[in-house]
């Protein structure tokens, strides 16, 4: 236990890495993903196409391969983002290791996000759509009245998974250079071997903390929109 | 498509709309490729001796060995232990006694929760390092089977839920014990129902079996980690890892796909909607 506790403030420094890992990609695969899913919903064929094959080499790509690639392999060809450690956020630099671990969650994340948000347009009922047309909204209408609301709705549980699987992945950041959670957790280990049990639990615990408060506010946001129908 | 329920028929000035738009973005498209190909080049990373490696016998027998066929194995053991442990945490969360109810909802949920990575580094202090009695191999495979069969608990008690009552209320008033309703009546029917959400763990399986690069185990990661090491070449290393990675998952998939028209038809049950929302292949778990 005072393996941990002797040094709280390395484990609360690990978990406010892996937040901030997780919020960082979280809003911008949010945005990949979103144009990602009007592409491949859209009318133009060459983007759906280009947006369907991204899913599917990402989606069947290890997060680990992706971080090979991010982190190892492209400062190889000159792309290594130090140019951004000069950006101070508060007290702290951004560090190039960060911002590697960011572009690589939200590679891999957004062809996820982008699946949850067509699953989510798919799951509105076509009558609601040829209802609303019949009644004389114009497309512009339909969909920000009609389909879009339903389909927020829709997206909401199978969000929650992506992002919970999202703050689960963040933890892989551990193999190139960030001193997150997971990494604490080896670090403590190696020094104190006896209490590795407790150490397990702890940072466990820390997880188990994160993943519940995605799905709680998931849960509410669910509750709190859902409609009779 | 949905769309064609969104607005009219497209008429020449839509139409001539579309057309334009598909030529900007494939040249786009078509600009952002030969950007990276251009940048690969100019860093010299498609000369011959950077992948040399990859056309030299030897060392494609070292790929497709001791990489490729290491990480299927990890995976294969990983699926069937997990296939075990899901239907003993599963079953046992359905139990009617609270003893093992409990018990199993907790493990089922702990192991759910935590990260693969952490379960990997744990497994490997506590059973291998320093003449434990696992090797890393089996360290990678134990996680996973902890991880992977929890999830399958969930599917597994989702399949069995979704049988619909009336199967296994008819079974019991033949005269039936619970245990037969169980695997005679419930399971073969709950099986159909699984068989997609099993598929897709599977496929999550083998990516998660990449991890083991963290306590350098064998596997695909682990032999290009050497072969970038040694011969310096990153970039195509990279490429040729997310290639085989991602063939492998392909293949797995379309094998799924002919056993699943194969068990369960063209047509897709209605049960699955009880399922869907359990297994995590459309979540992006590593």
């Amino acid at each position: 236990m005072e393996a941990v506790f002797g040094n709280f403030d390395v484990y609360l420094a690990g978990f406010g890495l892996t937040i901030g890992l997780a919020v960082v990609s979280g809003v911008l695969s949010l945005l990949l993903g979103l144009l990602l899913a009007a592409a491949r919903v859209g009318p133009v064929p060459v983007l759906a196409r280009a947006a369907g094959l991204y899913v599917t080499l990402f989606r069947n790509t290890p997060l680990l391969v992706v971080f090979i690639f991010i982190a190892i392999a492209l400062p190889r060809i000159g792309i290594t983002f130090q140019s951004i450690e000069v950006i101070a956020v508060g007290d702290y630099n951004v560090s190039a290791f960060f911002v590697r671990a960011v572009v690589a969650l939200t590679l891999y994340t957004s062809a996820f996000v982008c699946e949850a948000i067509r699953s989510g347009i798919n799951a509105v009922p076509v009558g609601q759509a040829e209802a609303a047309r019949a009644i004389g909204l114009d497309f512009g209408q339909v969909m920000r009245l009609v389909v879009l609301p339903q389909a927020a709705r829709a997206v909401v549980p199978p969000m929650a998974s992506v992002f919970i699987a999202l703050t689960k992945n963040t933890s892989i950041a551990a193999a190139f250079g960030i001193a997150e959670a997971a990494a604490t957790m080896r670090r403590f280990t190696n020094d104190n071997a006896d209490q590795r049990v407790e150490i397990f639990l702890l940072v466990a615990l820390g997880y188990i903390v994160i993943v519940e408060a995605i799905a709680f506010s998931s849960y509410a946001l669910e509750r709190r929109w859902k409609v009779a129908r | 498509m949905s769309t064609s329920v969104l607005f009219d028929v497209p008429g020449p000035r839509a139409r001539a709309r579309a057309r334009l738009y598909t030529i900007i973005s494939a040249v786009v498209l078509v600009a952002i490729a030969a950007g990276v190909v251009w940048k690969l080049y100019d860093a010299g990373q498609l000369t011959y001796d950077k992948w040399e490696v990859f056309v030299t016998p030897q060392y494609i027998v070292v790929i497709l060995v001791d990489g490729l066929l290491v990480t299927l194995q990890m995976a294969f053991f990983s699926i069937i232990f997990a296939v075990v442990f899901g239907l003993v945490f599963g079953l046992g969360k359905l139990s009617d006694h609270r003893v093992i109810r409990w018990p199993s909802w907790l493990v089922v949920e702990f192991f759910r929760a935590v990260p693969v990575l952490i379960l990997i580094i744990f497994v490997f202090y506590l059973l291998s390092i320093g003449g434990g009695p696992l090797s890393k191999f089996w360290c990678v495979v134990v996680a996973l089977t902890l991880y992977n069969g929890s999830v399958l608990a969930e599917v597994f008690r989702a399949g069995v839920l979704a049988v619909p009552k009336g199967q296994a209320e008819a079974a019991y008033a033949i005269g039936m014990r619970k245990t037969q309703v169980l695997w005679i009546i419930q399971l073969p029917q709950a099986v159909k129902v699984m068989l997609p959400a099993l598929i897709s763990q599977c496929v999550v399986a083998l990516k998660d079996t990449s991890l083991g690069y963290y306590i350098v185990a064998p596997g695909l990661t682990a032999v290009g980690r050497s072969i970038y090491l040694e011969f310096q070449n990153q970039v195509p290393t990279a490429i040729v890892l997310a290639v085989l990675y991602i063939a492998a998952n392909l293949v797995l998939t379309f094998i799924a796909g002919l056993l699943q028209r194969r068990l369960i038809g063209e047509k897709r049950p209605v049960l699955d909607v009880a399922v869907a929302g359990i297994s995590d292949r459309d979540t992006g778990r590593a």
